[in-house]
């Protein structure tokens, strides 16, 4: 049996008033002493997140390789007129955000004032679906609300300058039940269920036909006594409707979504499923990382979106191309964790095994970062960093001769345009961009590679990184 | 600059004091910039336990000739060689020089 | 240059990392008494 990739949906959320919650401002916040309604008042506006190029190479509306004829910075040259619906993916407001997180929640953390949230018109079918499957039960009101805030057990949730709802804790002695927490891990649910919900409608499945989840998402699920225990898959397949599929989280830092591709299509190919699917809900930690930075700089605050990406592997013949496991990088306990250690264990051996060139590849997806985000923060060009590092292997292979690195890079490379959501720009924003190109014979192979930082969590000092191919 | 490294680094310099010590960086571009200013004169986002702190460290990039100079020639060759494919090694030296002519 | 000197050896994900900075340093003759990879994704 084959696994192949027959669809993939790339969703962003607008969220400019959960920025506060990310874990730079947030933490800025209490260090400063301000009140979470006084900081990041200000940010953009829906439709100037729709027109931000970047956003609409990430739904599909743009090649990512356009990207590099518009002018920088791209955040001053918007897609005038853009939508927020893509060719395979979409863009939420706020407003509607917030009622999926209702929806999400199944124990009375989330309460949103009737009388106060105006819940945008849902022009999302996606979104729509999944509000139709998750009803809330319970109605409160802005005395429960403000209680709940007043005594420290919630955090307030505005839309418009206007407190309209909060967001609860569990526990008052469980920092794992905690509102901020909690808010982060609905967050993640609810932007994954929002992604397999796209997913599923743009190809007109049924929920009921997905047979298995697995969950990319970075999101530590638990309580005190199993941080981190997991299974957000599960939660997002309940949401989703996929009623008949089990699930599991895999996890890898922002190498995790390549694991999930590679896990799903072994799965296919061994005769375990029919189908799964790949999901990664967004990063509310994440939100506003670099916000410091832009503000400094006067830009706008950039990070102002969840990310969220799914994809359908199938074993059923020629639905799309297939994910070829035998070039599937690994990288091993004893190799070095540097960015050439990578790329050769990534890259070069497992192509190498299969009597294949760096060069034989068509497109490379690696770690798709927005440059614009990240090089006012101090971090590099971390796609272009990632391509030369490929070119380079090349020219230590003899394929390509130094003076052709640059070549290279725009043959096989393409500018980033994700937004710095961990796991979420981690090479699979292409898929989609891939599966269209496939169909139509401009594309014959891309290769996912993805890198995870071990080091961050203080378990290793390793990194670690995943990849395989994708041929038509 | 990461905070905790600011820290961490702070402690370091109480410790053992500066005089026999020098950092060695890796990062290119804007975070070397970064990095070289808050370990000599101070933080320069004013966050971190290094603002106002001028530590007047010596600071290094570890693909500075004179640096790579000093590793010995087959550790290079294995462990540097390909980052001069990968970064813009003549942007890095004149990064640093413009910043250390500034003081 | 480095014989007998402390070293902090800084690195970055996407640059050169820290371990790498460090081995290459401690090569040349360094104690490296702090070795940190910063990784801004």
């Amino acid at each position: 049996m084959t696994a192949y990739l027959r669809a993939a949906a790339n969703v962003l959320v607008h969220v400019p008033d959960l920025v506060r919650y990310g874990s730079k401002p947030w933490r800025e916040t209490i260090r400063n002493d301000h009140a979470p309604s006084e900081v990041f008042t200000d940010l953009r506006p829906f439709g100037e997140a729709v027109d931000y190029a970047p956003n609409q190479a990430f739904i599909g509306n743009l090649p990512p390789e356009n990207l590099g004829e518009i002018q920088a910075p791209w955040y001053e040259n918007p897609s005038a007129g853009a939508s927020p619906m893509g060719v395979f993916g979409e863009i939420l407001p706020q407003g509607s955000f917030y009622a999926l997180l209702e929806a999400a929640d199944q124990f009375g953390l989330i309460m949103l004032d009737r009388g106060r949230f105006v819940p945008d018109a849902v022009g999302s079918e996606s979104a729509a679906a999944l509000l139709d499957i998750n009803q809330p039960t319970k109605e409160y009101g802005q005395e429960d609300i403000s209680g709940r805030i007043e005594r420290g057990e919630a955090l307030p949730l505005f839309q418009d300058g206007n407190l309209v709802g909060c967001a609860s804790r569990d526990h008052d002695a469980d920092e794992s039940l905690d509102a901020r927490i909690l808010l982060e891990n609905l967050s993640a649910k609810a932007s994954g269920a929002y992604a397999l919900s796209r997913l599923l409608t743009q190809e007109g499945i049924a929920p009921e036909q997905v047979e298995y989840v697995i969950s990319c998402s970075e999101e530590a699920v638990g309580d005190r006594y199993n941080r981190g225990g997991g299974n957000l898959a599960k939660a997002i397949a309940e949401m989703a409707g996929c009623v008949n599929a089990a699930g599991v989280d895999v996890k890898s830092f922002c190498a995790a979504p390549v694991y999930a591709l590679v896990h799903a299509a072994a799965l296919i190919e061994a005769g375990v499923v029919g189908n799964a699917v790949v999901v990664g809900g967004g990063s509310m930690a994440k939100l506003g990382m670099k916000a410091y930075f832009h503000l400094e700089k006067g830009m706008p605050v950039l990070e102002d979106v969840l990310g969220g990406v799914a994809f359908f592997l199938t074993g059923d013949a020629d639905a799309g191309p297939r994910v070829n496991l035998a070039i599937a990088g690994r990288h091993a306990a004893g190799r070095p964790s540097t960015p050439q250690g990578l790329a050769e264990a990534l890259v070069r051996d497992p192509l190498a095994r299969a009597g294949r060139k760096i060069a034989s590849v068509d497109k490379y997806a690696v770690e798709l970062h927005n440059p614009e985000i990240m090089l006012p923060a101090g971090a590099g060009d971390v796609a272009a960093a990632n391509y030369r590092m490929l070119a380079a292997l090349a020219v230590m292979g003899g394929e390509i001769a130094r003076e052709e690195i640059p070549g290279f890079v725009e043959t096989h490379g393409m500018p980033g345009f994700a937004p710095t959501q961990g796991h979420i720009p981690a090479g699979v924003p292409f898929l989609g961009h891939a599966l269209e190109r496939m169909r139509t014979g401009r594309l014959g192979s891309t290769m996912v590679v993805a890198k995870g930082s071990l080091f961050l969590g203080r378990m290793s000092r390793q990194a670690d990184g995943a990849s395989v191919l994708i041929e038509a | 600059m990461d905070l905790e490294n600011q820290a961490a680094i702070k402690s370091i310099v109480d410790e053992i004091g500066s005089e026999n010590l020098m950092v060695v960086l890796g990062m290119p571009g804007e975070g070397l910039r970064l990095a070289v200013e808050t370990l000599t004169t101070g933080d320069p986002s004013w966050a971190g336990p290094l603002a106002g702190v001028s530590l007047g460290l010596p600071v290094y990039h570890i693909l500075e000739e004179k640096v790579r100079a000093q590793v010995p020639e087959e550790v290079y060759a294995e462990k540097l060689l390909m980052m001069e494919m990968v970064l813009d090694l003549p942007q890095i030296e004149s990064d640093l020089a413009s910043m250390r002519a500034a003081g | 240059m480095f014989k007998g000197k402390k070293v902090i050896a800084l690195g970055e994900r996407d640059g050169v990392p820290g371990p790498l900075i460090a081995e290459c340093l401690e090569a040349a003759g360094a104690e490296v008494v702090f070795e940190k990879t910063e990784c801004f994704v």
